[in-house]
């Protein structure tokens, strides 16, 4: 669309005085037409669906025929209610699994971006030898289908695999990791005497969840996944900082090295606010992706231990095809598209370009607030 | 300054275009459930869809709908289903979905209520061969649905080399919990526990009979899952498990109990008879014999596990699809699907033949007497799974506090 509106903009700059029905006069219909298979596609499998979902979300519709049949009746937010202040199971387990994908999303998203920024320096260093090969090595888990990876992870992480006759080498004896249902921050608190929760944290619950649930941290099971995340998702990623760090020009860097700067500070003053749209790009997709994980719940635990690692993406699902419950399951995609708007909306905030910086001092030729994307 | 508009004019016609051939594109299939005409005469071949245990499972059933299919001259297919709830659900959200399907109690409630799944089962010929248990588990609303396909029930699985090793004999072998709990403490050495079962209602639920307990009321109308009895039963098993000699499978890295009983992991499990298949497959060199669960307080206990041959509303060929049920619950299919997989009768007529046929599954046939079947009302398998996941912290939490919270769980359901 935008394409096609600047091309207009830009045609009539350049034919004004001449007649509007010139040689380019057939331009905006042929370019509908080029573009209608695509809308028709889209249309049919993206906007439809989520229309549909969107009804079913407000409906009772029970998962027979078709939601739009005569005895499917609207309910309004009664779907929403039930999640959100139900006060029953379906609460709590949309409490719970909001609770393990935030700790997978705040642990993973900025773990992993420092992770492939750290991986896209190192191979783009022109000293490094056989740079191709590092590239392919850390590039490879992404090419990788996520249940293969996932399988290879239940593999390494069971009581007897291959992390834990690792850990015993130091005398450490590893957790059974797939099973271990405690948070992380539940176990550090158990390790300074704390083993209940305490009266105040005990009886207030939000969606259900007591305040001291909330505090557990990821379980151990869920830090599983997300050491598999950021092994698998760095690789994608160091790829695009590769591309940004090669679109750097050299002289900036060496007129910084000139001024006296030492690496850490090119670093900090010089590639990194360059880097800056590159890192919205990151930062964004990772949180979607984070948001919706499913495939490694799905192949991996099915939500267990104790539902420590059921993500809404896979409660969703579950709502819906296995109890018949499907404006709830809806709903929760909904609301789940909410969370991940609201996130990207709060990090494009926090990433975005103070305007009050001098012209002067600002590293970017000219403002980029968010225009890459 | 036409221009703008002209091209926004284009642009609502082609949304507009595109949006009417997107909803004609799906329209046969949104319209279709209710234009079906419902009456019994249908004509068309006859897809099966089943979630198969194994390969053996899969190769029974489809060879005994072949039979079917050859001699009725009705075209029939058999598919086996990765995740079978999620295709059964794409199916009758399409309205096309298999003709006969494999379904567990608690998806017949969800399917009978919302008029996916047809009530057949009171027209069958051999519907009163049926174990009564068995036709309770599927009879939703007063309406006997659909034909049980098999059954099993749980049985105390001893591995027979570590029983002597350990030097015990049959006159050892557990009736009490108390026998039950020195049995598996003997049989604890190096990196075999005496007893592993998996971290599931499934397996822990069948303790609570033995107590004198279980999860509803014998009318199914009222929850008693924080029953004295039942805490009596839960209190024993974090018990024995805080004990060290009896430990959740997956604690010893096995999936299941019946992976940790043929690793050896564990010198018992509790386990169904489908633990045969399983061993002659993956373990053929472990000996081992079945007994039933020893007794609790209040006598014996045990759990049954059934599925149901489901019949499609939807089905364009229901006549067809009952005369497939009926031969394949009939006798001698059934002592055939027996021989393949390790499956019980769900008919009376084939229980002499099949005590005849394999004495080792005396215990599994005992069973059946006092076999109590899991709630299976909409909404329970969720709470039951919510009880999943509160055993597999048992070990540090209090067995009341835990009933109490599914008991209003589980009245939930019960009150919608």
């Amino acid at each position: 669309m935008s394409i096609l509106t600047r091309n207009t903009r830009s045609t009539r700059t350049r034919s004004s005085g001449t007649s509007r029905r010139g040689i380019r006069g057939n331009q905006n219909a042929a370019g509908w037409l080029f573009t209608a298979p695509v809308i028709v596609i889209l249309g049919l499998f993206l906007v439809l669906p989520v229309l549909m979902a969107a009804w079913v979300s407000v409906s009772d519709w029970t998962g027979r025929g078709s939601p739009f049949a005569g005895g499917t009746q609207f309910v309004g937010a009664r779907n929403f209610e039930a999640i959100l202040a139900g006060g029953g199971l379906a609460e709590r387990d949309f409490g719970t699994a909001l609770r393990n994908n935030l700790y997978y999303v705040v642990l993973v998203v900025p773990l992993q971006t420092v992770m492939a920024l750290f991986l896209a320096m190192l191979v783009n260093n022109r000293i490094l030898k056989g740079r191709g090969f590092f590239r392919t090595a850390f590039y490879f888990p992404s090419v990788t289908s996520t249940v293969a990876v996932t399988v290879l992870w239940l593999f390494l992480f069971n009581a007897t695999g291959a992390v834990n006759k690792f850990l015993s080498l130091f005398g450490i004896i590893g957790p059974n990791w797939f099973q271990e249902p405690a948070g992380i921050f539940h176990l550090l608190a158990r390790n300074v005497g704390i083993t209940d929760a305490p009266a105040a944290l005990g009886s207030q619950t939000l969606l259900g969840v007591t305040w001291w649930d909330w505090l557990s941290g990821p379980s151990v099971a869920m830090t599983a996944f997300i050491l598999m995340a950021i092994f698998t998702t760095s690789g994608t990623f160091m790829l695009l900082f590769i591309a940004a760090l090669q679109n750097l020009q050299g002289e900036l860097e060496e007129a910084a090295m000139l001024d006296g700067a030492g690496v850490w500070q090119r670093f900090w003053y010089v590639t990194l606010p360059m880097l800056r749209p590159t890192l919205f790009t990151v930062i964004t997709l990772g949180l979607i992706g984070t948001w919706q994980v499913f495939d490694q719940i799905y192949t991996g635990t099915e939500g267990g231990p104790a539902k420590t690692t059921m993500t809404p993406a896979y409660l969703s699902f579950s709502t819906a095809f296995n109890n018949q419950q499907w404006g709830q399951g809806a709903a929760i995609a909904f609301l789940l598209f909410g969370i991940i708007v609201i996130f990207t909306l709060i990090q494009r905030l926090l990433l975005r370009e103070r305007v009050n910086v001098p012209r002067r001092k600002r590293m970017n030729p000219e403002p980029s607030r968010g225009r890459k994307l | 300054m036409k221009t703008p508009r002209a091209s926004r004019l284009a642009a609502a016609i082609t949304i507009c275009i595109s949006g009417a051939l997107g909803l004609s594109a799906c329209g046969s299939g949104f319209a279709g459930s209710e234009t079906k005409n419902s009456s019994d005469a249908g004509s068309g071949p006859i897809s099966v869809l089943i979630g198969a245990s194994g390969e053996a499972e899969g190769n029974a059933v489809k060879s005994a709908v072949a039979d079917w299919s050859k001699t009725s001259g009705t075209e029939a297919s058999v598919k086996v289903a990765s995740d079978l709830v999620q295709e059964l659900s794409q199916g009758f959200a399409s309205g096309k979905p298999a003709d006969v399907f494999y379904l567990s109690p608690d998806q017949l409630s969800n399917y009978a209520a919302n008029g996916s799944v047809e009530p057949y089962a009171d027209t069958l010929a051999n519907k009163d061969d049926f174990q009564p248990s068995l036709v309770k588990a599927f009879t939703y609303d007063g309406k006997f649905y659909c034909a049980p396909k098999d059954s099993s029930t749980l049985s105390l699985v001893i591995n027979t080399d570590l029983w002597q090793a350990a030097g015990l004999t049959d006159a050892d072998i557990p009736t009490t919990w108390d026998e039950l709990e020195a049995a598996a403490k003997k049989l604890t050495s190096g990196n075999t526990v005496g007893l592993a079962f998996s971290p599931e209602t499934a397996r822990v639920a069948a303790f609570f009979p033995q107590a004198g307990g279980s999860l509803l009321s014998s009318d199914g109308k009222t929850a008693t899952v924080n029953s004295a009895e039942n805490v009596e039963a839960l209190t024993f098993v974090k018990k024995m498990l805080t004990d060290g000699a009896v430990k959740y499978s997956s604690d010893l890295g096995a999936g299941w109990g019946g992976e940790a009983f043929g690793k050896q992991l564990s010198a018992m499990t509790i386990e169904g008879n489908w633990i045969e298949g399983a061993l002659s497959k993956d373990f053929p060199n472990v000996k081992y014999r079945t007994v039933e669960l020893p007794a609790g307080p209040e006598g014996k206990g045990t759990l049954q596990f059934t599925n149901c041959w489901g019949i499609a509303a939807d089905s364009k060929n229901k006549p067809a699809a009952k005369a497939l049920v009926e031969q394949l619950t009939g006798t001698t299919t059934q002592m055939a699907f027996a021989k393949a997989f390790g499956v019980m009768p769900s008919v009376k007529s084939a229980e002499a033949g099949f005590k005849k046929e394999f004495p080792a599954q005396e215990a599994s046939i005992a069973g059946v007497e006092y076999a109590q079947t899991l709630p299976s009302q909409p909404g329970a398998a969720d709470v039951l799974k919510d009880f999943d996941a509160k055993l597999a912290s048992l070990r540090t939490s209090d067995p009341k506090a835990i009933l109490d919270s599914l008991q209003t769980e589980m009245t939930a359901t019960l009150s919608k």
